[in-house]
């Protein structure tokens, strides 16, 4: 491998390419090439120091072998499957979560407090959730959430609503724990309301026993201004079905997952396609990010991947795909408003115990202002997802609605997160505090798309 | 129960006729009566009548200046959707139309809010039909409500008011005015009391008429209380001076004036909205609310921007009203509201005179006034300021002694 071409400038180690390096330039990078090679290690001239579970897949893309199990086939092809009722609508302002969903919102905020939050920190250095953890999160029943009694789930009607307020409950113990607990079940949600019924009757069984399988929903693509509705991801129709080439990012579990929801472009449309573990053409690599990092996140590469005609997921004009779209960045605005919430509570009492030149900082209005804005905001973005969520419960349009609530939750989200790191000072950029890891987390707003749905 | 927030079904006749009145009556006025600062809107008698009937017909669903009484409210256990809610949304709407002649329509005063809310069966009686305005701020204070240096002795069956009073909207035009005079300025807030004081009671002189910057068309007036005599049954309230209660009881018209003036920005950064969303139509600029913001035009990724700050101010209104009609205390979300309100009332109607260049800046449309029109809504019935003084207060569970 030529160094030089390794050195060169463009977008690697966030070099811009209009950056020129000179000789020394080329000298130094040279030098630290071989300060990070093994050969100091080998001949002992660094302390070994101990990494990462992660870096398993960090380093490179490895052939998906994960204990993929074959799903058997069943079910009728080609016809509809069954499809949750639209919640009815009454007509009437209410901002009271019905007696239903209040008892499964009580349920996972325990959940959350104590199961989630005490194990946030090691999962996100882990890049990884604890088995355990996840097994819980079984228990209450979270992959099954989103389905209709009728498929084996819980819930007598469409549950977007219900949804919503489970993952904000989630996302108030952690954000990375919470999609990676949601991941499958959003999987399950989507076979729900677009599988046909075979696809419902080959799948969902998976979700509703005992052992579920890892899902994900792979929107996601490492594109500058990516454009989710327009995948460079490809499909191509063939004798057999449908080719599939491209990468996917961000994928949440990819390493574990038995199932696959890929988005491609199929004749210029974007459309959703399932795809097993098993098929061949597969390959993930380490993908960890800023934060969200409990989620495990990982390339998902398609080369050449055959998938049988049966595997579009909905239709293929867009609509499924584009539905798909809004009820994922729905579930990211929930996800906010927990980590938002989270954030506030943390530094409420935590201001007004830290003492600065004689009293609390909290007597000085350029603190307290910052704590009632993020209280405001906070709100604001809640009330704008729940009449999102709402809709989407009703059968409504909700496309506008959606788009506003992730405009703001993107931006106010992300204020939040920064001031909350502000309002500790530098006891909010050091990991004894979880601020810093919710600053990371709250970026993702407004980036993430598909991998959770509600 | 269950979460829905979408405008009550009940409602949006009410809401719908609004609008019409809005477009067909105040637009058509609305920069005469800019330009004619002072003028008194004539046409405004015509509706007055018209709001009259709908509000004995009971269309109006008790929305409007007095819909904000609590007492009236039945708990059945039920969720409601009741007065509060229909008067900010249809304050909204009225506007959408014009702000200032909102302020002006005759007796729709934001005394008639604060007599609404406070006063007794028999007081609400006595001044039923009446205009009337309200006057609290002084020219030695503004937001410092405590200050309040205007005097009210008892003297036999009346008190005797002196003092001066500013920025009374509708100070000229209205029947009455509810003034904050204290009992005792040696005790503090809780000797603070609102009297109903009728106009041409001798020693109410209204000294003059305010230039301003924008909601011309509403007068702002100054004033002078000069050994004005009211009787004692105009106190509203009790006349105790309780320390231990302190200003609660002529705070508690703020919990309910609060959303009105929040809905009040709400309508007019919608009018600003609606129509820099047409002008950009027009102009090739279309919003796709499917497509990430930064793929589209810099202008429509703006006007997502406005548009969903404009939501969370209309949604944090309806909310805080919905409280109201359900008994249940709002004074953080009324606070709230007014606060995201207020702010994004000129964030949104001043972004869009730069969206329309020209177009926003000039007379010849209205984008420049609503931008004008919006800025008081930040200022009265409490600051920015003084919003985020009470959100962070009961955030953060602080007395006014801790957070000053």
């Amino acid at each position: 491998m030529s160094l030089i071409s390794n050195l060169k400038p463009g977008g690697k180690h966030g070099v811009p390419s209009t950056e020129n390096r000179d000789p020394i330039g080329y000298l130094v990078a040279g030098l630290n090439r071989l300060a990070q090679s093994d050969l100091l290690d080998k001949v002992g001239l660094r302390k070994q120091t101990e990494q990462v579970v992660f870096n398993v897949t960090r380093t490179g893309f490895k052939t998906m072998t994960s204990a993929s199990r074959t799903f058997s086939k069943a079910g009728k092809k080609g016809q509809p499957g069954t499809r949750p009722a639209s919640a009815p609508s009454t007509g009437v302002f209410d901002l009271t979560p019905t007696e239903d969903e209040q008892m499964l919102v009580d349920l996972v905020v325990e959940f959350a407090e104590e199961v989630v939050r005490p194990a946030a920190s090691a999962a996100d250095a882990a890049c990884a959730a604890p088995d355990e953890l996840l097994k819980a999160s079984l228990e209450i029943g979270l992959p099954i959430l989103g389905l209709p009694e009728e498929l084996g789930g819980v819930s007598e009607e469409r549950s977007a609503m219900a949804g919503t307020l489970v993952a904000e409950a989630l996302a108030k113990g952690d954000m990375g724990l919470a999609v990676a607990t949601l991941a499958p079940g959003s999987v399950a949600t989507a076979l729900g309301l677009w599988g046909t019924d075979a696809q419902q009757q080959t799948y969902l069984p998976a979700f509703t026993g005992d052992e579920v399988p890892a899902a994900a929903l792979a929107l996601n693509e490492a594109t500058v201004l990516f454009d989710v509705l327009n995948p460079k991801t490809t499909a191509t129709k063939n004798a057999d079905g449908y080719v599939l080439n491209g990468t996917k990012s961000l994928v949440v579990r990819g390493e574990s997952a038995e199932l696959f929801i890929v988005g491609a472009s199929l004749d210029g449309k974007p459309v959703l396609f399932l795809v097993e573990s098993s098929t061949k053409g597969l390959s993930v690599g380490g993908d960890p990010a800023m934060g969200v990092r409990a989620a495990s996140m990982t390339t998902l590469n398609l080369e050449d991947v055959q998938v049988p005609a049966d595997a579009v997921l909905g239709e293929t004009d867009g609509s499924t795909y584009t539905e798909c779209v809004r009820l994922s960045r729905l579930a990211w605005c929930a996800l906010s408003l927990g980590t938002g919430q989270a954030v506030l509570d943390y530094v409420t009492p935590y201001v007004k115990e830290r003492e600065a030149f004689g009293e609390p900082i909290a007597h000085r209005q350029s603190v307290a202002f910052m704590v009632a804005n993020i209280a405001i905001e906070l709100q604001a973005m809640r009330l704008l997802t729940y009449r999102a969520a709402s809709r989407a419960a009703a059968g409504k349009d909700f496309s506008k609605e959606v788009a506003l609530a992730r405009r703001l939750c993107t931006e106010k989200g992300m204020q939040i997160g920064n001031d909350g790191v502000q309002l500790l000072g530098g006891h909010g950029f050091v990991k004894e505090h979880p601020v810093e890891r919710w600053y990371r987390d709250l970026r993702a707003i407004g980036i993430m798309e598909g991998t959770v749905l509600v | 129960m269950a979460i829905n927030l979408e405008v009550p079904r009940k409602h949006r006749a009410l809401i719908d006729q609004a609008h019409q009145v809005a477009m067909n009556m105040l637009r058509p006025i609305s920069r005469k009566y800019d330009i004619a600062e002072h003028e008194y809107p004539k046409e405004l008698d015509v509706l007055a009548a018209m709001i009259d009937g709908l509000s004995e017909s009971g269309a109006s669903e008790g929305a409007g200046a007095t819909g904000v009484r609590r007492d009236d409210i039945v708990d059945d256990k039920t969720v409601k959707n009741g007065a509060n809610l229909a008067s900010v949304t249809s304050v909204a709407e009225m506007c959408w139309g014009d702000v200032g002649l909102m302020l002006s329509f005759p007796r729709q005063g934001l005394g008639n809010s604060a007599i609404a809310s406070v006063a007794n069966d028999e007081q609400m009686k006595r001044f039923e039909g009446k205009w009337a305005s309200m006057a609290i701020t002084e020219p030695a204070f503004g937001s410092d409500s405590a200050q309040v240096s205007t005097t009210a002795v008892l003297d036999g069956d009346e008190y005797v008011i002196n003092g001066e009073k500013i920025f009374v909207t509708s100070g000229e035009r209205s029947d009455c005015i509810v003034v904050w005079a204290t009992l005792d300025k040696s005790l503090g807030r809780a000797a603070i009391k609102s009297f109903v004081v009728e106009k041409g009671t001798p020693g109410v002189k209204v000294e003059r008429l305010e230039e301003k910057l924008g909601i011309r068309a509403s007068d702002t007036a100054v004033i002078t209380f000069t050994d004005a005599r009211v009787p004692k049954e105009n106190l509203m309230g009790s006349p105790e001076i309780n320390v231990e209660q302190g200003f609660a009881g002529a705070m508690a018209t703020f919990d309910n004036t609060r959303p009105l003036v929040a809905a009040m920005a709400v309508g007019c950064a919608r009018a600003s909205l609606d129509l820099t969303r047409d002008l950009l139509k027009q102009a090739g600029v279309e919003i796709d609310y499917d497509r990430p913001a930064y793929l589209q035009h810099a202008a429509a990724a703006k006007f997502l921007q406005l548009e969903a700050d404009w939501e969370g101010a209309r949604l944090l209104t309806l909310q805080a009203a919905w409280m109201a009609d359900n008994r249940k205390p709002n004074s953080l979300e009324a606070s709230m509201a007014k606060a995201k309100a207020g702010r994004v009332g000129s964030d949104v109607t001043l972004s869009c005179v730069e969206l329309c260049s020209s177009i926003g800046y000039s007379e010849t449309e209205l984008l420049e006034k609503w931008a004008r029109d919006s800025k008081i809504l930040d200022i009265f019935e409490g600051t920015q300021q003084i919003q985020q003084l009470i959100v962070a207060r009961r955030v953060l569970n602080l007395s006014s002694a801790e957070l000053k």
